[in-house]
């Protein structure tokens, strides 16, 4: 038999069954359906770990929630997960043939001065509602995928962004002013994002005053806008230290990363939070400032940054 | 992924699949012309992968179940969910004791997502009676290995 001459595969004619490319496509139209009930979809990222940025997440959503938005808040960090803790959310949670149905953040009514009641889930319409891997992953248990075990390394990544794509197809988020998406740190979750979610706002950066975090948040905010997410916002976190007793603000960190950041980007400073040492018996809450440099930014995006 | 029979230069037609175990995909094709048969066997890495995308080597019987790939591949607490009663029909297949029983041996992170997927093709076949027999028959069809 001489050299074959293979036909290209769009050339044979009949139908291919598995028909990936159409399931990866309704996958995608999934994505886009539950989205387009959400008026604002916000992500929150830093390239640095522990600058706060899930506790600057849920002091946005009770913020904004506050102000009478309906929030919700998807923690996209499924290995290392903190804001459904923060906002007192828990499971479990009811499923049914529409989704997975988020939890409500309790946190929220004990800043609204209402009774508290840690063991009542019932939903209020002012608290945000709330989905983690922090909600199915048993306490204190690292996340881990099923078999086969060896050779993950090669899949993992796949997973974790088809757990992220699901998080925002398959759960019940209804119709919302404001979906905050708190990223795990590191670059490469908001490009996923930004190619799965097609109306994303953008972006809103969290660093610390420090010359490392300033870096590390300066190539985050890079890779953003090279993704082509508008970048609203920087919220510099631990600005200073707040003196419980005197409520004197004193340098806890040298440098000045968010205003070096907002100028590099020509974008605003939406909020300088100092550390607080904090009552456990209260949630965590942000200024007037912050929430109205948030309300601004969703409403009139800033320019794509450079 | 489409099968050419290069003697007849047509288009095989898929017949079945199975997962054999091991992880292995194994999916049979027979062309319309000749009557040739072959069976492609996938390795499980390669079925992983595939898999990891969230989607069907063969294409979908059943609809994308809520949470499906973080149901079928997390390892999740027992008590994450609360499945929503479904309204008890007439016409619905009923469950056999041993049915129920392995049922029960399921992770409850993924028990109901199993239980729906069992019923409702059950449901779909006029299958009054879901048994273990059933359950092997719909698992190899529907390609639900560890289910």
């Amino acid at each position: 038999m001489g050299p074959l001459s293979f036909r290209t595969y769009h050339e044979v004619a009949g139908e291919d069954r598995s028909q990936l490319g159409e399931q990866v496509s309704a996958q995608r139209e999934r994505v886009s359906a539950r989205m387009r009930l959400v008026t604002h979809v916000i992500a929150v990222m830093s390239g640095k770990g522990g600058v706060g940025k899930s506790y600057v997440t849920a002091g946005m959503a009770l913020a904004l929630a506050r102000r009478g938005y309906r929030v919700g808040v998807l923690d996209a960090d499924l290995a290392s997960p903190t804001v459904a803790r923060m906002l007192d959310a828990s499971g479990p949670l009811r499923i049914d043939s529409d989704g997975a149905h988020p939890a409500r953040a309790r946190i929220a009514r004990r800043m609204e001065g209402q009774v508290t009641d840690p063991s009542s889930n019932i939903p209020s319409s002012a608290a945000p509602v709330v989905f983690s891997s922090d909600l199915l992953l048993a306490d204190g248990a690292p996340l881990r995928w099923k078999e086969p075990g060896t050779e993950q390394f090669v899949w993992r990544s796949v997973l974790e962004t088809g757990a992220l794509r699901e998080f925002l197809s398959d759960v019940v988020w209804g119709v919302l002013d404001v979906l905050l998406i708190d990223l795990p740190p590191g670059t490469d979750k908001l490009g996923d994002l930004a190619q799965l979610v097609p109306n994303l706002a953008g972006a809103i950066a969290v660093t610390i005053p420090t010359e490392e975090s300033r870096r590390s948040v300066e190539r985050a905010m890079r890779s953003a806008a090279s993704a082509g997410v508008t970048l609203l916002g920087v919220i510099e976190n631990m600005s200073g230290y707040e003196c419980g007793g005197c409520g004197r603000i004193d340098r806890l960190f040298e440098g000045q990363a968010g205003a070096a950041l907002t100028a590099e980007f020509g974008v605003p400073l939406l909020a300088a939070l100092p550390f607080r040492a904090l009552d456990s018996s209260q949630p965590p809450a942000l200024d007037e400032a912050m929430l109205v440099g948030v309300l601004s930014s969703i409403t009139t995006p800033a320019s794509p940054a450079p | 992924m489409k099968f050419l029979c290069i003697d007849c230069d047509s288009q095989m037609q898929f017949e079945e699949r199975q997962v054999p175990g091991d992880g292995t995909f194994a999916a049979a094709f027979r062309c319309p012309s000749c009557n040739r048969a072959i069976a492609l066997l996938a390795n499980p890495m390669e079925t992983q992968l595939v898999g990891s995308l969230g989607v069907k080597i063969g294409g979908r019987t059943l609809d994308e179940q809520p949470l499906e790939l973080v149901r079928s591949t997390v390892i999740g607490r027992d008590d994450a969910f609360e499945d929503a009663p479904t309204a008890q029909a007439s016409n619905r297949p009923r469950w056999s004791l041993d049915a129920r029983e392995r049922l029960e041996r399921v992770p409850s992170f993924v028990r109901g997502m199993v239980k729906k997927i069992y019923t409702d093709y059950a449901a779909e076949h006029g299958i009054a009676e879901i048994t273990p027999d059933v359950m092997d028959v719909a698992r190899t069809e529907l390609g639900l290995e560890g289910m």
